[in-house]
């Protein structure tokens, strides 16, 4: 044993990216700009596999997550799978290609929590935020589902320009729609979100404004509603524990069984992801490279390495530090200690003044039309009160270089 | 807010939509289970939570409890009621009627 490794602490939570495929494309999308494909994920028995392996190692929570879980056409098994491991069960869903008779199946296998994102109040403008129309209608409906049945409902909203105005009107839609929890999520500048900054980037005035008023809020709500906020870091003093620490808490599992410490993490150039195909998921959480490489202190430089703060905030968040230091190892720009600190702040400003208010959207040509294969349009008409149905065959593009 | 103090005894309180009681095998523990929340339930605080079945009230759940751990009703009510108002206002557990 190495008395200098820092110490290995069971994990409990499994982000379970079941599938990239989405009839959505929402501009600030979590999912890797090189999506993966259908043909390389995994299949009902491997996740069955790893929900297990991932119980036996300390995982509480398993999270379903994609794109859109829905499009995997034995859901229904992937739940019963992840609660026989006895885990707790949480869909993280758009809704769309789920209708009320497949939910109540996965309530009755034994889901849960559903978490259902609302992009904004409005129809016209919440369907332009997805890129699909008449998402927003269909999302209502769902939310109404879920609380019939008795399941708890979080709604997810991703805080941006076009919306961070109805932060209030967005909670008191979740409280009428009768969810339990709201997650006030400020946009986090990666991947999609990144590309599409110019068009997302609300000012700091906005920022501090929408801030201030979910304080409010919680006051307000608080006989009815958890509010929970993801804060936005762009004008921050201190850096976001990212992920709460890297490797200390959680593991991410893209589509095709490659293990991720952050669903962004594969932005760093040079890191040594295993694979569920490969590897037992506790091996992986131990030993790989990937989950070795900024876990605990030791990396650090100054100055998060004699920071008061270094196991407060963990340095902040890796992906960040290389989008803007150009370094994985530096500090998270978003702290004020950083010598990249102004120049976050100069992206900021530069974005919310940019020239785009347009969206550019995964899976879609330039001109806003779908690619010519992701006719994507096909999830729910196949697969809605159809769960047997075969899935439709939806290309995208393939991971480059793999 | 929900009421806390005098008439609680009479409210029957029940887990949230969301939330159960889990044992833990690989940390020995009983944990609260709750949407991107896991709270470990130690010493006596399971045996309230798994009474919390939305039948029983507070007033007989304190009852089970000082039979249970031979202990002044007086201490166990304080115990509990601080616990479950600690929880009602996490919206963990819903206190009704």
């Amino acid at each position: 044993m190495n008395d200098a490794a820092p110490p290995l602490l069971r994990p409990l939570g499994l982000l379970a990216e079941l599938t990239h495929r989405c009839p959505l494309a929402c501009p600030y999308c979590s999912n890797p700009l090189e999506l993966e494909s259908r043909s390389d994920e995994l299949d009902t028995a491997c996740w069955s596999r790893v929900f297990h392996e991932a119980a036996e190692m300390g995982v509480l929570q398993v999270h379903l997550s994609g794109g859109e879980p829905a499009a995997r056409r034995d859901l229904l098994e992937i739940v019963a799978a992840a609660r026989d491991a006895g885990l707790y069960t949480n869909l993280i869903t758009s809704s769309v290609g789920l209708d009320a008779e497949r939910l109540a199946r996965l309530q009755q296998t034994g889901l849960d929590h559903v978490q259902l994102s609302i992009q904004d109040i409005e129809a016209g403008q919440a369907d332009r935020i997805a890129g699909y129309d008449g998402a927003h209608v269909r999302k209502l409906a769902f939310a109404r589902h879920v609380v019939d049945l008795g399941l708890a409902l979080t709604v997810n909203t991703v805080i941006h320009r076009a919306n961070i105005a109805n932060v209030t009107a967005l909670v008191a839609l979740a409280a009428e729609l009768g969810a339990g929890r709201v997650e006030v999520a400020h946009a986090q500048y990666h991947g999609w979100a990144l590309r599409n900054m110019s068009a997302l980037m609300p000012t700091a005035a906005q920022v501090f404004r929408a801030v201030d008023e979910v304080e409010r809020l919680r006051a307000q709500y608080a006989d009815r509603l958890v509010i929970d906020l993801v804060v936005p870091d762009y004008y921050a003093t201190h850096p976001k524990p990212c992920m709460g620490g890297w490797a200390r808490r959680s593991l991410n599992v893209t589509p095709s069984g490659r293990v991720l410490p952050c669903h962004a993490a594969e932005t760093i150039p040079g890191l040594e992801f295993w694979s569920v195909r490969d590897n037992a998921l506790s091996e992986i959480w131990s030993r790989s490279p990937a989950f070795q490489a900024f876990r605990g202190t030791d990396w650090m430089r100054e100055p998060c390495r004699s920071c008061d703060r270094r196991e407060l905030d963990f340095g902040g968040c890796r992906c960040q530090a290389l989008a803007i230091a150009g370094d994985a190892r530096q500090a998270d720009p978003a702290c004020s200690l950083s010598p990249y600190h102004s120049r976050m702040r100069e992206l900021a400003e530069q974005a919310q003044t940019g020239a785009s208010a347009e969206y550019r959207y995964r899976g879609r040509r330039q001109d806003g039309q779908r690619a010519a294969v992701s006719s994507i349009g096909l999830v729910e008409g196949q697969t809605a009160g159809h769960p047997a149905a075969p899935p439709p065959r939806l290309a995208i593009s393939p991971r480059a270089g793999s | 807010m929900a009421e806390i103090g005098a008439g609680f005894g009479d409210t029957r309180p029940r887990l949230a939509p969301g939330v159960r009681l889990h044992f833990d095998k690989t940390r020995n523990a009983w944990i609260l289970l709750a949407p991107e929340r896991v709270i470990e339930a130690e010493g006596p605080a399971h045996e309230i939570l798994r009474r919390c079945d939305g039948k029983r009230t507070v007033a007989q759940i304190v009852d089970e409890l000082a039979i249970l751990y031979v202990a002044d009703r007086a201490v166990i009510e304080g115990d509990v009621t601080e616990m479950l108002a600690d929880l009602v206002a996490k919206r963990l557990v819903l206190s009704t009627q």
